[in-house]
């Protein structure tokens, strides 16, 4: 169906714009984010209400009033501070996605035992289609807390792990892409595996 | 030709900047700014410099020559800087250069990047000082010994000097990037507007500013717009407009509280549901909004069109011109080389019968409010002969290109004109291409 994958692309490209706009100089852009995260809420939202009706056509592309359902959850940005490294706050479904998060979500550089030091809104957790900030761990290999400075964007050399150049990035696992789709999509976990990779 | 303001025709004057394509990121200018009598050009590039150019007194001898902008002062005015607190790196381009009118011999000039403002005084000194006492000429100190009589030092010409002077450093009152500055016509106060707020200061004052539109959301995932660019009225000391990234523009009178986050008139046009599509949120996100110099009406940028506004009449704008619609079936593809994103500022002409803007592969709009006419013109090296007459440019967006138009495929979107001055009151206009500003003056017959 042509607006689904219109849909897919155009959130593949805003997800690696998100990633790319934490690198650049001068810091995260709200504005720009703001923009961002508006379109891949438009693309979401086309792509789940085209992948439920099912029928023969699809559908004038935006629909109005999806815009009005989430009025309470909307874009979320992450202040151009401490929120830089960690997820990109994106307007959710409210429920099934967030439980889905809740057991994937990584606060970055945290220890298990250690709780997180950011203020938890509903739609803070990380969406489930991006891929884990968790560096891959060499088997024998243990994770420690690292120390809070370390999760600033813009300090080079502790961002390596999260750079998108580095070959060992984990690829997106199953259920951490039940977000779009609410279903197993293996042709959004390529694409999307594809697009952040090439970055 | 005629064409926009009668029978006005457009000529090369001059080109300032660098020839080779290779561009130097520091050299991209990122903002245009004529003073109040025209006779000062200003430009900020992203290598925090402040080049101003002087209008050259008529030379009478030649009078289709209009004067010349001859660089007059060059200054670094912002440099990086790293803020420790947030392991951020705070960009040294310049995002706005205002002018303060002049009061007395020297001039200034406001000028900001994304955290700081900084007040600059240019000055001329065209004499020094000669026949000091206990000095030599060269400076070294005279022993006094053999100092046998006084005299009073005399001040002789010298050769003009202009000097460049940060003499106020307003810092520290913007978490997020500022987008606009505005001088209040009071000429003792200033705003400036980032993302989410603005700040109200005084001029001679640094260490404070008062806070008067704040619309961070105490939730910030509850965040759906931002102040994308804000101005004071040209004449009511008490009025200023701010624009947000969803399209709506809001009036604000200061006389009515201290925070003016409840707005007096607000300016929006409702969306017009055939043109949805997945970027209509961003098209319609306004980069740029400037006051009439009548002060009666006000000029909004968008993506795609320029916007007039009566200030008596908030449901609709009175005019609105396209700028360049044969992109709005492109919108996917300039989403993903992240032209979407450009933000185009315009500009009014001295008598606000004339609006100008900025678009792509170089071209630039004008468009007569008064004779319904529009005009694209190019700045390019190829038209760049002494008063050469710009022709007319024509895009063609789609079906059979006729000879001299250029196709929408063909447009290249690495060249755009996101900043243009018209001088407050002749026809000479400064248009900014990446690296270079072109400035063209209408031909006297």
């Amino acid at each position: 169906m042509e607006v689904n994958a219109e849909a897919r692309r155009i959130l593949a490209v805003s997800i690696s714009k998100l990633y790319a706009s934490r690198t650049q100089r001068g810091g995260l852009r709200l504005h720009r984010s703001l923009l961002l995260s508006l379109v891949m809420r438009s693309a979401r939202d086309i792509y789940h209400s085209s992948r439920e009706s099912e029928g023969p056509t699809p559908e004038e592309p935006m629909e109005t009033s999806s815009g009005a359902e989430d009025e309470q959850q909307q874009a979320g940005l992450p202040e151009p501070q401490p929120a830089l490294v960690s997820s990109e706050k994106l307007p959710e479904e409210p429920d099934s996605a967030e439980e889905e998060c809740e057991t994937t979500e990584d606060k970055e550089n945290l220890s298990p035992t250690r709780q997180s030091r950011k203020r938890r809104g509903k739609a803070s957790a990380a969406p489930d289609f991006l891929p884990s900030k968790r560096a891959r761990l060499e088997p024998g290999e243990e994770r420690y807390a690292a120390p809070l400075s370390s999760c600033r964007a813009g300090a080079g050399d502790s961002l390596t792990a999260l750079s998108l150049n580095r070959g060992d990035w984990i690829p997106l696992r199953a259920e951490e892409l039940t977000y779009i789709g609410q279903s197993q999509d293996k042709g959004i976990t390529g694409a999307m595996v594809r697009a952040v990779r090439s970055t | 030709m005629a064409g926009p303001g009668g029978d006005m025709q457009w000529c090369f004057s001059q080109v300032k900047g660098a020839i080779d394509d290779d561009v130097a990121e520091a050299d991209i200018i990122s903002t245009v700014e004529f003073n109040h009598t025209g006779e000062l050009l200003a430009t900020g590039d992203k290598g925090g410099r402040v080049v101003i150019f002087q209008q050259e007194i008529e030379n009478k001898s030649q009078p289709q020559f209009r004067s010349e902008y001859n660089v007059y002062s060059t200054f670094q005015s912002h440099e990086p800087e790293f803020d420790y607190l947030k392991s951020l790196e705070i960009e040294e381009k310049i995002n706005k250069i205002r002018w303060l009118p002049q009061k007395n011999a020297a001039q200034f000039l406001l000028s900001t990047n994304d955290k700081t403002i900084k007040l600059w005084k240019i000055s001329e000194r065209d004499k020094r000082p000669e026949g000091y006492n206990l000095k030599e000429e060269d400076g070294r100190y005279k022993d006094p010994n053999t100092i046998t009589s006084l005299r009073v030092p005399v001040l002789i010409p010298m050769d003009l000097m202009v000097e460049a002077s940060p003499r106020r450093v307003f810092a520290n009152a913007h978490t997020y990037h500022i987008n606009s500055i505005s001088v209040n016509s009071d000429n003792e106060t200033y705003l400036s507007a980032d993302d989410l707020r603005i700040n109200l200061w005084h001029l001679e004052i640094t260490d404070r500013s008062f806070n008067i539109v704040d619309i961070k959301p105490a939730n910030m995932e509850e965040l759906t717009e931002v102040i994308t660019a804000a101005e004071f009225h040209p004449h009511q000391c008490n009025t200023f407009v701010y624009s947000s990234s969803k399209g709506t523009i809001r009036l604000c009178d200061m006389r009515a509280s201290a925070l003016c986050d409840k707005h007096s008139k607000l300016f929006e046009e409702p969306e017009d549901p055939s043109n949805r599509s997945f970027f209509s949120e961003i098209i319609s996100s306004i980069s740029d909004v400037k006051f009439s110099h009548n002060g009666r009406y006000m000029m909004t940028r968008d993506y795609l069109s320029v916007k007039i506004w009566d200030l008596n009449m908030e449901n609709r704008p009175v005019e609105t011109y396209q700028v360049h619609e044969y992109l709005r079936s492109k919108l996917c593809s300039l989403y993903e080389n992240d032209c979407i994103f450009d933000k185009f500022e315009c500009c009014w002409n001295g008598n606000d019968s004339v609006v100008m803007t900025g678009s792509y592969n170089n071209f630039f709009r004008m468009f007569d409010r008064g004779q319904r006419r529009d005009v694209t013109l190019e700045a390019s090296r190829e038209n760049s002969k002494p008063l050469q007459v710009l022709k007319p440019r024509k895009v063609c967006a789609g079906g059979k290109r006729k000879k001299d138009e250029i196709s929408v495929d063909s447009l290249d979107f690495n060249k755009k004109i996101l900043h243009t001055a018209w001088h407050p009151q002749d026809n000479i206009i400064a248009v900014a291409t990446t690296n270079n500003l072109y400035i063209f003056q209408d031909k006297v017959n």
